[in-house]
């Protein structure tokens, strides 16, 4: 097993990378040979149009989708040939916010923050309980509705809420599947803040994949542009905003 | 190999692979206690006054059905006999066991479908919280502790029924209808009874767990879900009663 957290480019940690990885969905193939590294304190930005594979691809880092070949590495955790046990310590070091937020409907914002920590810390004392919440949700802005119900939330409110659950767990590594999707360009902007504000206080790499263009100029210090399953082009945004590649021009210029 | 065939083996592995699971996760720490002691007391609770309002209608209507016929024969003094044997052996079982195939079986499939497709299991999943110890066995071991104890509730107010039938029409008291309860009801009846109850306990639970945790397709998936459960476990639900008369039989 290759430990990522040993190996350096340049001064920065690679804390995640995917080699040569593979996935099909009934023979057809969404992932192509795909390769990435995630640095240290990176906020890494996989831009693509929908259905380029961007969401099988962090869908596959964590084990939610099985890949057909290929290494993926987390944190030194091979994630493909990880027994449940590893597999689950793995996980609780590394945050998802999903494209849908997945808040659980059935419960209070202030249980859905308190859940992770039961579960995964086994913290039963309310007032620690309580200080964490409290602290979360400071965090994403939004004290005072620990007693609100999802259904009761906008959509900004629930990414927020989304993204403060995973926070209370202190992870190494953000993934962020469509943070902005579906949000007006205000609550767009303030959550690309967000994502700032979350690296600078929780020194998280982020992963985060994109189909916005101002979401990815906002966040990113890196970018790879996937085309069909493939890496089309790698490079800062300002570096690679002003290709002729016929695949990403209109994207960019849309 | 044709597709329905293979889609049919494909169904089957991942039937099998959740029974794996789900006996594997049944015995693995932490036990989930604090959920299952929430989900018996969901399931027991939200099911008893329509089990007993249905026990009591049918054990009344039954009680009313047979007794013209043994009347016809001067047979009648067996009326609480007949109702009794029919109520603990089968009956009760059958009526509580097919309610809550409707009742509970749709209600986990469609709560767990509902989560699957808004990704909520996901999530779970990869906050390393265990959702399948949390979600399913926490429900099939529910379902499969609460339906013994509904059947037992169901055939006493079946029973109570009865009794107020009979009392009405011929005047037969508390005492001497218990009585007669009693020369024919065995242990075998109340074992086998109590036995079949926890099949159809698990079998729901089952069903349920495993139409609404393999869900897909969207809120569509969450309608089919729902659907399959309580047709599945309906089905399983005959076939079990079935067998279980085939196998009690040999002990009588």
């Amino acid at each position: 097993m290759v430990d990522a957290t040993n190996d350096t480019v340049g001064n920065k940690a690679i804390v995640a990378f995917l080699h040569n990885v593979k996935k099909s969905f009934n023979g057809v193939e969404v992932l192509k040979d795909i390769s990435l590294e995630l640095h240290q304190s990176e906020n890494l930005v996989i831009l693509g149009r929908s259905g380029s594979g961007k969401s099988v691809l962090i869908k596959c880092m964590v084990g939610l989708i099985e890949a057909d070949d290929g290494d993926i590495n987390v944190l030194g955790y091979d994630v493909r040939h990880l027994e449940p046990k590893a597999l689950n310590e793995m996980r609780q070091q590394v945050g998802f916010s999903f494209q849908s937020s997945a808040l659980y409907d059935s419960m209070t914002v202030q249980q859905n923050l308190e859940f992770p920590l039961t579960r995964n810390l086994g913290l039963t004392n309310k007032t620690e309980l309580n200080d964490k919440v409290i602290i979360a949700l400071q965090d994403v802005g939004l004290e005072g509705t620990a007693q609100k119900m999802p259904a009761e939330l906008s959509g900004g409110m629930k990414k927020r809420i989304g993204i403060a659950r995973t926070l209370i767990l202190n992870p190494k590594i953000m993934l962020y599947d469509e943070p902005t999707a579906g949000l007006d360009p205000i609550t767009a902007s303030e959550i690309n803040e967000l994502i700032l504000s979350v690296r600078e206080k929780y020194k998280t790499s982020s992963l985060i994949i994109t189909h916005d263009i101002s979401c990815a100029r906002h966040t990113s210090d890196r970018v790879i542009a996937l085309v069909d399953g493939k890496t089309k082009m790698e490079g800062t945004f300002d570096a690679i905003k002003d290709t002729s590649d016929a695949d990403l021009a209109p994207f960019f210029n849309y | 190999m044709p597709d329905a065939i293979q889609t049919l083996l494909l169904e089957c592995e991942s039937i099998f692979r959740f029974v794996q699971k789900l006996l594997k996760q049944a015995v693995a720490r932490p036990f989930e206690w604090r959920e299952t002691v929430r989900q018996c007391f969901e399931i027991g609770n939200r099911s008893l006054f329509l089990i007993c309002f249905t026990a009591f209608l049918s054990g009344v209507v039954f009680t009313r059905q047979s007794r013209p016929s043994l009347s016809s024969f001067g047979a009648e003094s067996w009326l609480p006999s007949l109702v009794s044997q029919a109520v603990i052996r089968s009956l009760g079982p059958l009526i509580t066991g097919l309610i809550c195939a409707g009742k509970l079986g749709s209600n986990i499939a469609a709560e767990l479908a509902s989560m699957k497709v808004t990704e909520q299991i996901d999530a779970m999943e990869v906050s390393g919280t265990r959702p399948f110890s949390y979600l399913v066995v926490s429900r099939v071991i529910a379902t499969t502790l609460m339906m013994p104890l509904l059947v037992v509730f169901a055939d006493v107010i079946a029973l109570f029924g009865s009794y107020l039938t009979v009392h009405t029409i011929n005047n037969t008291s508390l005492q001497l209808y218990l009585n007669e309860v009693s020369v024919v009801i065995t242990f075998l009846d109340i074992f086998s009874s109590i036995l079949l109850a926890t099949f159809f306990g698990f079998a729901i639970g089952f069903v349920g767990s495993y139409a609404g945790y393999t869900a897909a397709n969207g809120t569509s998936g969450v309608g089919k879900a729902a659907n399959n459960a309580v047709v599945i476990s309906m089905l399983f639900i005959f076939i079990i009663d079935l067998l279980s008369l085939q196998i009690i039989n040999l002990f009588r």
